[in-house]
């Protein structure tokens, strides 16, 4: 059973007050607020288990060691990967494109080569493949979203070619929240043998995900996005296309044996994990994975579906409002502009009714490019959220639009 | 009026009121009352990069003193550079470069003083200081 009154009370944070009022936190396709099992389990680490890991043969080492791929096998279980060295620690999503972008890219991208990315991405899964281009003279190319915000699969299939090596989309846009057909666009991708990067930072924490069967070549999401804590997050490849990568980093950890003549580079996955991981931020996802898994992302679904369409059709009540991004397929995202009243202006008063949005261009520019504005409001929902606070965020933009007119 | 004097005017006027709608109705009305701005001044070099609104400012330096004109697309952070216009404008270089902005504090606004704040007042407080830092030097040549 899905019960709002106790997961509200398993995060601390949604009880605090800001300017006097109740935090109303409508900003979680930013980041999410963490459970208590989560804070506690970092607590605990830090009061209990404590050492390097992978280093020492004492007790402590030997504990963290555990724990830190006690979470590895975690989060394999969750995505359903095929093996546990699939899975890369990293820093996080824009980390785990950039590792791809430069370990993959390094060893196959040549000169011509076409890389293509959705209109619709985050600019973390467009400037590391241009930068990549740059590198090796390879040509990005952008696939259209029509005016709904969904990727256009027609000109998808129209851009793919021999030349096409790479294909980088986001599961869900994180502006306008479409849920993009992944599956169709991994399948057409495989028919001229280009691989495919998913960037499911804003997927993971919504629905399953099961990449065994979406038969994508790499996908990546991050920690804090996930109820986890922030600087972790997680590259997932298939096996032997991470064989075939070169190490991204050096360091400790990524090491056979090192002689200046010659190094000999770890198996995976440590290859890729230079240097001391963050090992706690990797315990404390392994946690939040548990904690969403026993409340089951199912009922996440059911009830974060709910919450959506009781948003989308109660902002639709709002004056003078046009929501920015209305695909078929939608998480709870609504992008909107709030008649001629500036983002800013509006995330200013709603700050000061406690109500968080995000407000500007979401860090995906081309997406504002699109449709020709200069930024939208967002609010964005998590299954902690309630349809009271939609109410509020609507009594809130009444307010808003009071204060301008 | 000295720039000390014109804050603490300021400061007593925002402490007539508690609550922050009040507060951002006064930061609107003063915007409201900004100087129109040129709009052949609306060029890419006078916009101040880094702010989540559009702001342009420009100055022009008239009888030893700097004249500041700007506007912005949203309507509080105009409130906000119409505050910083009545405050700095019309001054003489040394005095703008002297003067220590302590009403922003006193009035609340620091909260949108951190550097990475999208609002930029920052920005645009740098930016009149590079302007009289830059007349300063042109006067002393």
């Amino acid at each position: 059973m899905f019960d709002i009154k106790k997961i509200r009370d398993d995060f601390p944070i949604l009880s605090r007050k800001v300017y006097g009022k109740n935090l109303i936190y409508l900003d979680n396709a930013a980041t999410t607020q963490k459970p208590l099992c989560v804070i506690e389990k970092i607590s605990e680490m830090y009061s209990s288990f404590n050492a390097n890991v992978h280093r020492a043969v004492h007790f402590l080492s030997d504990a963290s060691t555990n724990e830190y791929e006690a979470a590895r096998t975690v989060i394999k279980n969750f995505i359903n990967a095929e093996k546990s060295s699939e899975i890369i620690f990293t820093k996080g999503t824009t980390d785990a494109i950039n590792l791809v972008a430069f370990s993959y890219g390094e060893r196959f991208i040549e000169k011509g080569d076409v890389i293509l990315v959705a209109e619709s991405e985050h600019h973390s899964n467009i400037v590391p493949w241009q930068m990549l281009c740059q590198r090796k003279h390879a040509i990005l190319k952008s696939i259209p979203i029509n005016d709904k915000g969904e990727i256009d699969f027609d000109k998808y299939i129209e851009l793919l070619t021999e030349k096409v090596k790479i294909v980088a989309v986001a599961q869900v846009s994180n502006s306008l929240g479409t849920i993009n057909d992944i599956r169709k666009i991994i399948e057409k991708a495989h028919e001229f043998n280009a691989k495919v990067l998913i960037d499911g930072a804003q997927g993971v924490q919504h629905f399953k995900t099961d990449v065994q069967e979406l038969n994508c070549d790499f996908y990546v999401f991050s920690g804090h996005k996930i109820y986890a804590e922030t600087g972790i997050g997680v590259l997932y490849g298939k096996h032997e296309l991470l064989e075939q990568m070169p190490p991204y980093q050096g360091g400790g950890d990524m090491i056979k044996s090192v002689s200046f003549a010659k190094t000999e580079y770890a198996d995976l996955p440590l290859k890729f994990e230079a240097g001391t991981p963050n090992y706690m931020g990797a315990v404390s996802l392994g946690e939040a994975i548990k904690y969403i898994t026993q409340i089951d992302l199912e009922n996440i679904q059911t009830y974060e579906t709910e919450l959506a369409n009781y948003a989308e059709e109660k902002l639709e009540t709002v004056e003078n409002l046009k929501k920015i991004g209305t695909a078929a397929k939608k998480t709870g995202v609504v992008s909107f502009q709030l008649g001629n009243i500036h983002p800013y202006d509006a995330g200013m008063i709603l700050d000061k009714l406690g109500i968080a949005v995000r407000t500007g261009t979401h860090c995906a520019e081309p997406v504002m490019h699109h449709f020709g504005i200069l930024g939208t409001i967002r609010a964005s929902f998590a299954f902690y959220n309630t349809k009271e606070e939609i109410d509020e965020l609507c009594l809130g933009l009444l307010r808003v639009q009071k204060m301008f007119h | 009026m000295t720039t000390e004097e014109v804050q603490n005017q300021i400061i007593e006027e925002f402490s007539l009121f508690d609550d922050w709608m009040d507060k951002y109705e006064m930061i609107i009305e003063m915007g409201n009352e900004l100087t129109p701005y040129n709009e052949k001044y609306k060029t890419p070099a006078n916009i101040i990069n880094g702010c989540q609104s559009r702001v342009w400012l420009n100055a022009d330096y008239i009888d030893g003193k700097v004249i500041f004109t700007a506007d912005a697309d949203a309507i509080i952070a105009k409130g906000i550079i119409a505050l910083l216009m009545n405050i700095l404008s019309n001054r003489t270089p040394k005095e703008i470069i002297e003067t220590e902005l302590f009403c922003i504090d006193r009035i609340g606004l620091h909260q949108n003083l951190s550097p990475t704040r999208a609002n930029g007042l920052v920005l645009m407080i740098k930016q009149i200081k590079n302007y009289a830092i830059a007349y300063q030097a042109k006067t002393n040549e």
